[in-house]
């Protein structure tokens, strides 16, 4: 049977259910952010760790010019390498039906007789090459749903300045493009970037590479030291012009995934002690306006032999019962929103399957985390309850002593009149009540800064980045370095407008004890079509002499303008040379170093060379460009900026419209929330003054003004506090997503900030009129009948 | 005579109240006998509700000592004085007290639920001719009604003193007896001491004793050479 005293709890809290539903909910989105965010990193980490482990990713990777395959045993046997795979990979120009603009493949090998030792694939369809077809491939899957391609299709690619047909007889994942993005680029294209595995002998023939290979991927022991065995493997293929072998945390596809974890980490923690945060602080102004109503039946409680600690459990009853709904709800909830992640991250990453799996321990960490907020809000009040000596609590509340304000103090009280008087002496006599309210509501508008924020950093980002920075229209690799009279070529093309050669080389480049691999982009002294910008976006000229390095790269080797770098040519002669920092750029995406590219040639010591270049071209004879793009020997892949964009645009405008209409759901929900809860609780403690104003004649109109003004100053004095609150947010935000792979500048429209007080300001509005319903049913009698 | 139920020595207590500090007692000797029916007159600041409050462990002297059939009450552990008042002591107050989100029945029960040796709350509510009305929340009954619900839980426990607080203080004179009736044969029938405090002096000729509190001191303590029945009383 349920004891009294249950029953008091459940009825009590029945009838404040407007409060209490929307604590609950308060705390639900806390809970829902934190089960969707954990449990999808669980699943997320949990499927790599088993794909991984199952197709066995490997430990090192390195790519080097070429080769003899002898080197296998001597790999091999370096002190800690446990499998060697040996590969030839390589870019080749694709015509592909349907799409005037060439797209890249890349070819990487696989042994005919056996699947590979590393890196194996996952066939989706189809089958596995077969020894002695020197025409078929297996398409990745990400190409090959962006193509339509199935078994049995064929594709037209350029292999070393011949047209080949390649017969598709597979579609296969490899855990080395869970995301599939091409080195240096800063969008994923998967209409125009595809990966073929190849048949090693076909491969190593139609690229004279027979008995030899340019890439090698080396799983380690157990226990071995990472470090050591680059060492070593750089120190055996340097003279096979090794470009540096790096670990996993230099693999593009895997530090993707990696910052995708992370970030999903950052989200599980911010945004449930966001909502958190709020719901401890509701509780704190509910619980407290509680006890205080109820310090007579507290009273008689602890007369009858009520202990302290009954009264106290018996309150922290309310705190588990509101903890335990919203946490439900919340769990609920977040599994909805995390079965829609894990559909919209399967867009993104490519593993044989992703699937969402709810992990029992982040609903136990939710919930307890829930609970220790809850009991933390509530736990002042609870003790104060507790603590209430019974005969005190007998006795009427002592007069509650006012004073005047501080507006008045500064002698401006002609300006108020008795009613705002009241407004701002009751705000001021209960400062940490109106600072709560102030930062509950304040709360809600950081909030939608911060869910609105990432939309303007990425406009801006893009704008900056394919408006202002790059202004090409295509950029072309070309498969060797070659003299710089290719300009005037491709200059003569059809439709080609202007065009400027680059050169870019591999390095590692050193300061003190740090090191990265860098590549060094070569640009002419007068570039129009790529920009380098400075941290204040004014533009920068590329000096004659030293390197512009980004400022996360100055950062990383902590070296400053006017300092030298060791810089280590990963290719040809691999000179080694002390280079000047002559400026820092501000870029979003990846490291880089930029020089002129006559000082580079020097430092090559090359006369007048390129390795690609960037143009601008007439639409209108873009395709017949394309065509002869397609069939030139020498160009190894063209990149079509806009093409990139587009796809890049689609697949974010449908998510971050998603995220903004959560984002004005979370954000109501803690505006009315706190704003609903301040204003109850002001009309039960007021409630006998308000009466007692009607019954001397006051209007509705004017009662109400008294309660909802007090609502307005405090909605108004916390959206700026917000606006404040949200940049705050949106700093350390960008702040945990600032990695070697991307920033996201922080950037916030003035229509973001507006957008975020409007929101708030309505959800205020909306709890103002619900409160002034109740008001309008003031029962005058009644209300000057009870005995505070 | 019977044995002392309370001993009260020198009792004083003074408390802050908003920013004005009032010594509510300033030096009470008192004893209250088994089965006694004692009143408590005074006007209001007398000193009377502190009195009683102190007696039931509602709350402590500053200074002075109260012995609980015999044994010294230690006033300064609050645990020692809930359980002192969760198994010796039923209140009533002027106010009544009731949990408003609780029925008759339910409220009587709140206090059953931590007794060890309770009247099953339909018989209190009987006790106190409330029989009819135990699903009423308090705010469908009334004063009286309210006020008798608030006897039947001090009752419930079969407590060994009943004290009450201005019991009448909120009722019209008709009511007001139907409640002091119950008090009467609760004191009557199950021998409970009782201890009742009012500013109303008529409400004395039902005690054994009434003893007159002014400005924090006992004036005087007189025995009734006969208890007059409440029914009898009006004013």
């Amino acid at each position: 049977m349920m004891l009294a005293i249950h029953r008091k709890l459940f009825r009590d809290l029945a009838h404040m259910k407007g409060q209490v539903i929307a604590i609950c909910l308060v705390i639900a989105c806390g809970i829902a952010t934190f089960v969707m965010s954990l449990s999808t990193l669980a699943s997320l980490r949990e499927t790599r760790e088993v794909y991984y482990e199952r197709y066995r990713f490997p430990h090192l990777f390195v790519s080097l010019k070429r080769a003899p395959e002898t080197l296998r045993r001597r790999l091999e046997e370096l002190p800690g390498v446990r499998t060697v795979e040996l590969r030839i990979v390589s870019e080749v120009t694709l015509d592909m039906p349907g799409m005037d603009e060439p797209a890249v493949g890349r070819l990487i090998s696989i042994p005919e007789t056996h699947r590979p030792r590393l890196c194996n694939l996952h066939l989706r369809a189809g089958r596995y090459v077969e020894a002695g077809r020197n025409d078929e491939v297996i398409v990745s899957e990400a190409f090959a749903d962006a193509h339509d391609l199935k078994p049995g299709d064929s594709v037209t690619a350029i292999l070393n300045g011949r047209l080949q047909t390649l017969r598709i007889v597979g579609v296969a994942l490899s855990p080395e493009y869970v995301f599939q993005i091409r080195g240096g680029e800063m969008l994923p294209d998967d209409r125009r970037f595809g990966v073929f595995w190849m048949g090693e002998t076909a491969l190593a023939a139609a690229f004279d590479m027979t008995g030899a290979f340019n890439n090698a991927m080396l799983a380690l022991m157990r226990g071995a030291t990472e470090e050591q065995v680059i060492e070593r493997v750089d120190d055996l293929l340097e003279p096979y012009g090794s470009l540096g072998a790096y670990g996993r945390d230099e693999h593009v596809s895997d530090r993707y995934l990696s910052d995708e974890i992370r970030s999903l980490r950052g989200m599980g923690m911010i945004a449930p002690a966001i909502f958190l945060g709020v719901a401890a602080l509701l509780l704190n102004i509910v619980l407290s306006r509680l006890i205080g109503t109820q310090r007579e039946q507290i009273a008689a409680l602890k007369a009858f032999g009520y202990s302290n600690r009954d009264i106290g459990r018996h309150y922290l009853g309310f705190v588990l019962i509101i903890v335990l709904s919203g946490s439900v709800l919340g769990t609920f909830g977040g599994v909805l929103m995390a079965r829609g992640l894990t559909r919209t991250y399967t867009e993104f990453y490519r593993f044989p399957i992703l699937q969402y799996q709810l992990d029992a321990s982040v609903v136990v960490l939710g919930f307890g985390i829930a609970l220790a907020a809850g009991v933390i809000g509530a736990l002042i009040s609870v003790r104060r309850a507790a603590k209430l000596p019974p005969a005190e609590a007998m006795r009427p509340e002592p007069p509650k002593s006012f004073r005047a304000t501080l507006l008045e103090r500064l002698g401006l009280q002609q300006l108020l009149s008795p009613a705002t008087r009241m407004i701002f002496r009751n705000l001021e006599r209960q400062p940490i009540k109106t600072a709560l309210s102030i930062l509950g509501i304040a709360m809600s508008v950081g909030v939608l800064v911060l869910g609105n924020f990432m939309e303007d950093s990425l406009d801006y980002l893009m704008d900056q980045q394919f408006q202002v920075a790059q202004r090409q229209d295509m950029s072309i690799s070309l498969v060797e370095p070659t003299t710089g009279s290719v300009v005037h070529d491709i200059s003569h093309l059809p439709g080609v407008v202007h065009a400027e050669p680059i050169r870019g080389v591999s390095t590692r480049m050193n300061f003190g004890h740090r090191s990265r691999r860098v590549g060094i982009l070569g640009l002419p002294s007068d570039m129009r079509l790529f920009q380098l910008l400075d941290a204040k976006r004014q533009r920068l000229d590329v000096p004659p002499e030293g390197l512009l390095v980004s400022d996360k790269l100055a950062r990383i080797l902590e070296v400053q303008p006017g300092q030298s770098v060791t810089v280590e040519v990963l290719q040809e002669e691999r000179p080694v040379r002390e280079i000047s920092i002559a400026g820092v750029i501000d870029d979003f995406s990846g490291l880089s170093a930029y020089m002129n590219i006559d000082a580079l040639n020097r430092l090559m010591q090359d006369g007048d060379t390129v390795s690609g270049l960037y143009l601008t071209a007439d639409s209108r004879h873009h395709n017949e460009l394309y065509t002869e793009l397609k069939s030139s020997p020498r160009v190894a892949s063209v990149t079509i900026r806009t093409g990139m964009l587009q796809t890049f645009r689609d697949t974010m405008a449908e998510n971050l419209l998603q995220m903004k209409a959560w984002n004005v759901f979370f954000a109501s929900v803690i505006a009315i929330g706190v704003v609903y809860n301040s204003a109850r609780v002001s009309l039960s403690e007021r409630s006998r003054d308000l009466a007692t104003l009607r019954v001397v004649g006051f209007t509705r109109q004017e009662i109400s003004l008294i309660l909802l003004g007090e609502l307005a100053v405090l909605t108004l004095v916390a959206i700026p506090v917000g606006l404040l609150i949200g940049r705050g947010l949106g700093e350390l935000v960008a702040l945990g997503l600032d990695t070697e792979l991307y920033r996201i500048p922080l950037v916030i429209n003035p229509d973001t900030y507006g957008f975020a007080a409007l929101v708030t300001l309505s959800a205020s509005v909306v709890a103002g009129l619900i409160v002034r319903r109740r008001l309008d049913h003031l029962d005058l009698v009644a209300v000057l009948k009870t005995r505070e | 005579m019977s044995a002392a139920v309370f001993e009260a020595r020198n009792l004083t207590k003074t408390y802050q109240m908003g920013e004005v500090q009032v010594q509510a007692l300033r030096g009470v000797d008192l004893d209250l006998f088994e089965g006694e029916l004692t009143v408590l007159l005074g006007p209001s600041g007398s000193g009377k509700s502190t009195l009683l409050n102190i007696l039931g462990g509602l709350d402590v002297p500053t200074s002075g000592t109260v012995r609980y059939c015999g044994e010294l009450l230690d006033t300064d552990d609050d645990a020692t004085l809930t359980r002192f008042r969760r198994e010796h002591v039923g209140f009533v107050f002027q106010f009544y007290n009731l949990i408003p989100s609780l029925t008759a029945r339910e409220n009587v029960a709140l206090i059953t639920d931590i007794a060890s040796d309770p009247l099953p709350p339909d018989e209190a509510l009987r006790l106190v001719g409330l029989g009819q009305r135990l699903d009423h929340f308090p705010a469908q009954l009334s004063g009286g009604e309210q006020q008798r619900v608030a006897i039947a839980r001090a009752i419930a426990k079969q407590p060994h003193v009943l004290l009450c607080d201005e019991p009448t203080g909120a009722l019209d004179a008709s009511t007001g007896i139907v409640v002091l009736e119950v008090i009467e044969r609760i004191n009557r029938e199950l021998g409970t001491t009782t201890a009742v405090i009012t500013h109303n002096a008529i409400i004395g000729q039902m005690a054994d004793r009434v003893v007159t509190l002014s400005e924090g001191h006992i004036q005087k303590a007189e025995a009734n050479p006969q208890r007059r029945p409440a029914g009898e009383l009006s004013w």
